[in-house]
């Protein structure tokens, strides 16, 4: 296959940053999105350019490192994956692909492809986890929970941090994001306990760091590469409502 | 010489680690507060270790490359973790778990240190269950379990396909509180670089900003590698891109011993390569052996779509070789099965070197929904990657590089041989012998993390608790970045005419060859000799593009395979020096008359320890015999 790439080049997180453009024979369909960058990147090297930098690494789709905006959607063309299970199977040939870095206020470029998404760990920082120091821990089976609030917070729990949901999002929202943790946590008696501080901290957390409100378009939910449901984010308001009327703090 | 006291406790198996722990040293509460710990990774082992440590009072400071801890490695693990709670019934204890490692490594590991991992496993599901680890539960909201490869008990935990994930969340999520409490500094996309030594004992590290190129300089009390494995010196693995060898080969240049480097297990089920710019293997969990059954066609060469070949056609070679245990063989007799027939002409594909795994019974018997419910996302996943629906015709699978066994010598401490160096997970070689059974690695990692490196640790740091904080303006540290720094800039001046990917991409076909599922000792000569060739070439003609003080992920990737190349020398010596086959080391030389494995347990029964002797010495064999006190050395069967 022959490809015209227009590719988004920054050298830094001050420079400006234009899309080039460049031309790629000999790509085949059975390469990954990412081993037709490889193959790009091992030319540019060879002629003396500096490669296209881009983030990724389990090249399985369970790391969530990798992520990019391709022709206009997180992740690509394709439904339910990340960048790196993309297959140059969906393109076809004489295609022009355009490859951007998230775009989202929250997450800074650092050099071309990649972004800064620290901003997520930050959420999960203010409060995402069960307070179990190391050995305090009951035997497993004392806490039986329904199978089907097991299955639907690990569910949740497939969040994979990659960011999709906040690049996608017209207001630059983590809804998503910190909705899956709530769920996840919420979801389980073990979690339960803590549930109230932990949405009031995550969502405060979320305004501080500058992401926008949700306002339901459900893009976040269409684009996420785990199919996170968008119905944790109702669950998050309604834990968020509850805490908000019983929290004593 | 290094002197190895591998400091196992005295006592009656069961009693040791009970036994150390009311005996060795504490650090009191106070005195934590003034201790400084480096934990160097995140995955399943150095995210509950600095969050454990963490939560005891110890200052930590946690490093990893990724972008955010939460993407070590570990998080790709699919299939399960194992612990001896025996929730079926089915005889499962701490002796069976310990039984099962020991016979599965192939009577090659220390039997206290795994009877302790054994010991532990219940807690560790305990701990994850406490921190919201969703394992998958019966209907009656109990935990169930699965089968794993290489036993007969069902004791496998698991979260569908995604059980590294959801542990390592666990684990992420105890770091980050612990971030929150002010007593972790997370330090993401940092290389470590060196080690540095004070009067002989590890004090710290240099290591790079991957943003921004900066050098950094970072001192404690004692250092903690949980670097994880390098399956990655295959260029084409199982693992993330990312990994490597470089931590573990810092340490081995300061002193530390490397044990067992030829002991590499390459897994039986992944998908096989497809294209000549493919840069990694996609496992397929074991736990698809489980229902899925291996075959290949009974007539050379047969091109028939595989559905339509009839039953009576087909060879279940693993079934037909193996009637005990069948498709679920330990890994490294599944992957030389695979190759065997494969080698033998029956292989299937377009390259011929791929076999089937087939879910036409178990999709007829249990019914589809079941299938899916089990393993609907490893489906998917064979889908995305291979862009074949397995519900309607049999996975290809081939075997690939997965883990490595081998890594840095540890006593019963995870210490290293450098005093306040300690090892933990995949980069120790503690436990898995010659062979790793499935599903024990999470644990093996998960209980080095939690609950043995807290303990031993303070062991060693109660001597030094009139320490102060170690500063970083000595001249150990100057000596330490200078190194670093003339590393790098002789990589970017060779300004050569080859990639690095391309030299690692011939170094790992020299490995495949003749350092992997198969070796005999003409094959490794001539190993050590093309390798030695291209360490020269590379030196010469390496092309680093970009800058030093920049993100430079080019510089990062020559870094790492200037080391893979060493490392490769290593296996390769090791599995010429170990004239017997045990576990995933199948010498061809030395088989019994079915094509087994064939120990020399007279000459063999020893862990190989390497020493670094210099840049222009060869690595010096040390020898920690191994004592067999409790069981039995036996010839593994699995027919
Ligand atoms: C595809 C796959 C599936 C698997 N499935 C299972 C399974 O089902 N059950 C099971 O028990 N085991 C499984 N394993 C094995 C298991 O996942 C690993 O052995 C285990 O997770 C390793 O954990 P770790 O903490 O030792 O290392 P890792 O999780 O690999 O973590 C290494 C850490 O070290 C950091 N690091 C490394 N070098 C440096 C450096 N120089 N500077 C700074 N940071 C560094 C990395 O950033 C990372 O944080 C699987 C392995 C693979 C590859
Ligand atoms: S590289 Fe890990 S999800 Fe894509």
């Amino acid at each position: 296959m022959k490809l015209t790439l227009k590719i988004w080049r920054q050298e830094n997180a001050k420079a400006k940053g234009k899309f080039e453009t460049y031309q790629l024979d000999g790509v085949s369909p059975e390469m990954s999105f990412l081993e037709m960058l490889d193959y790009h990147n091992e030319k540019l090297i060879l002629e003396g350019t500096n490669p296209v930098a881009f983030d990724n690494d389990c090249r399985e789709g369970i790391c969530g490192m990798c992520g990019l905006y391709i022709n206009g959607r997180p992740h690509g063309p394709d439904e339910d994956n990340t960048t790196c299970q993309l297959h140059m199977r969906k393109f076809n040939d004489g295609d022009t692909i355009v490859i951007e870095p998230w775009r989202s206020k929250a997450f800074p470029v650092i050099k071309d492809l990649i972004v800064d998404r620290t901003a997520l760990d930050k959420l999960i920082i203010a409060g995402g986890y069960i307070s179990a120091d190391t050995g305090s821990a009951p035997e497993a089976n004392s806490i039986p929970i329904p199978k089907h609030k097991a299955d639907l917070s690990f569910n949740a729990n497939e969040c994979v941090g990659c960011g999709a949901c906040v690049a996608v999002c017209k207001n630059a929202s983590a809804m998503l994001f910190v909705a899956a943790k709530v769920s996840h946590l919420a979801l389980l008696p073990q979690g339960k306990i803590e549930a109230s501080e932990r949405v009031l901290k995550m969502v405060k957390e979320m305004d501080k760091l500058g992401f926008g409100n949700c306002s339901n378009t459900g893009a976040c939910e269409a684009e996420c590469p785990k199919s996170v449901s968008i119905s944790n984010i109702a669950r998050l308001n309604r834990e968020y409502i509850c805490a908000g009327l019983t929290h004593e703090n | 010489m290094v002197t190895l006291n591998s400091k196992i406790p005295d006592g009656p198996l069961a009693e040791k680690w009970s036994r150390y722990k009311s005996n060795c040293r504490l650090v009191n509460p106070a005195n934590k507060t003034k201790l400084d710990i480096i934990v160097v990774g995140t995955g399943i082992a150095g995210a509950p270790a600095a969050a454990s440590l963490a939560e005891l009072g110890y200052n930590v400071k946690c490093f990893c490359f990724q972008d955010t801890p939460r993407r070590a490695h570990s998080v790709a693990a699919q299939g399960g973790i194992n612990a001896a709670k025996n929730y079926k019934n089915d005889g499962d204890s701490d002796y069976r778990l310990f039984y099962d490692m020991i016979k599965g490594g192939d009577f090659r590991s220390r039997e206290a240190d795994v009877y302790r991992c054994a010991e532990v496993s219940n807690q560790v599901i305990d701990q994850m269950t406490a921190a919201g680890v969703p394992f998958a539960r019966e209907y009656g909201g109990l935990l169930t379990t699965r089968s794993f490869g290489g036993v007969q008990v069902s004791r496998t935990f698991y979260a569908s396909g995604q059980t590294g994930q959801q542990c390592l969340l666990g684990g992420y999520t105890a770091l980050c509180r612990q971030i929150h409490q002010g007593k972790i500094t997370m330090y993401p996309r940092r290389e470590m670089l060196e080690l540095v030594l004070v009067d002989g004992k590890a004090r710290g590290i240099i290591i790079r900003n991957l943003i921004t190129g900066e050098i950094e300089r970072h001192s404690a009390h004692a250092v903690v590698l949980a670097t994880g494995g390098y399956g990655t010196i295959y260029y084409l693995s199982t693992l993330a891109i990312n990994c490597n060898a470089s931590a573990q080969y810092i340490a081995f240049k300061k002193g530390a011993g490397w044990a067992n480097p030829c002991f590499i297990q390459i897994h039986p089920s992944c998908i096989p390569q497809l294209n000549l710019y493919q840069s990694k293997l996609t496992l397929m969990s074991e736990s698809l052996r489980n229902d899925g059954r291996v075959w290949v066609p009974k007539q050379k060469g047969d091109k028939r779509h595989p559905n339509d070949i009839p039953e009576e056609e087909r060879d279940y070679y693993l079934e037909r070789k193996y009637p005990a245990y069948g498709n679920l063989v330990p890994r490294d007799i599944g992957s030389r099965a695979a190759k065997e027939i494969c080698d033998d002409g029956y292989g299937v594909g377009d390259t011929g070197l791929a076999v089937y795994l087939d879910f036409r019974d178990a999709i007829q018997a249990q019914g589809k929904k079941v299938i899916v419910g089990k393993y609907g996302n490893l489906f998917d996943l064979y889908e995305q990657m291979a862009g074949i629906n397995s519900y309607e015709r049999p996975m290809m699978i081939y075997p690939a590089g997965h883990y490595t066994m081998g890594g840095l010598w540890v006593d019963y401490n995870l210490m290293t041989t450098i005093p306040g160096l300690f090892a933990i997970g995949e980069c120790n070689f503690s436990i898995h012998g010659a062979n790793r059974l499935g599903a024990s690695s999470l644990l093996q990692g998960a209980a080095d993390g939690y609950f043995v490196l807290p303990v031993t640790i303070g062991d060693y740091l109660a001597a030094d608790i009139k320490t102060p904080r170690i500063p970083t303006d000595i001249p150990e540290f100057d000596a330490a970045e200078k190194t670093v720094k003339q590393k790098l800039e002789h990589l970017i001046s060779i300004n050569g005419k080859q990639t690095a990917t391309s030299f690692h991409k011939r170094l790992g076909k020299i490995m495949w060859d003749y350092c992997g599922i198969k070796r005999n000792a003409d094959g490794l000569k001539k190993a050590l000799g093309l390798i030695d060739d291209l360490i020269k070439e590379f030196w010469k003609d390496v092309k680093v593009s970009g800058e030093l003080n920049e993100l430079n992920p080019e510089l990062v990737k020559a870094g790492r395979i200037a080391d893979f190349l060493e490392v490769a020398k290593l296996l390769c010596s090791d599995a010429l020096n170990r004239q017997e086959s045990c576990g995933a080391h199948f010498r061809d030389e030395y088989q019994t008359p079915e094509g087994e494995a064939k120990r020399n347990d007279a000459e063999y029964k020893y862990v190989s320890v390497w020493e670094y002797q210099g840049e222009d010495n060869l690595p010096v064999l040390n020898k920690e015999e191994l004592k067999f006190d409790f069981v039995e050395l036996k010839e593994r069967s699995y027919k």
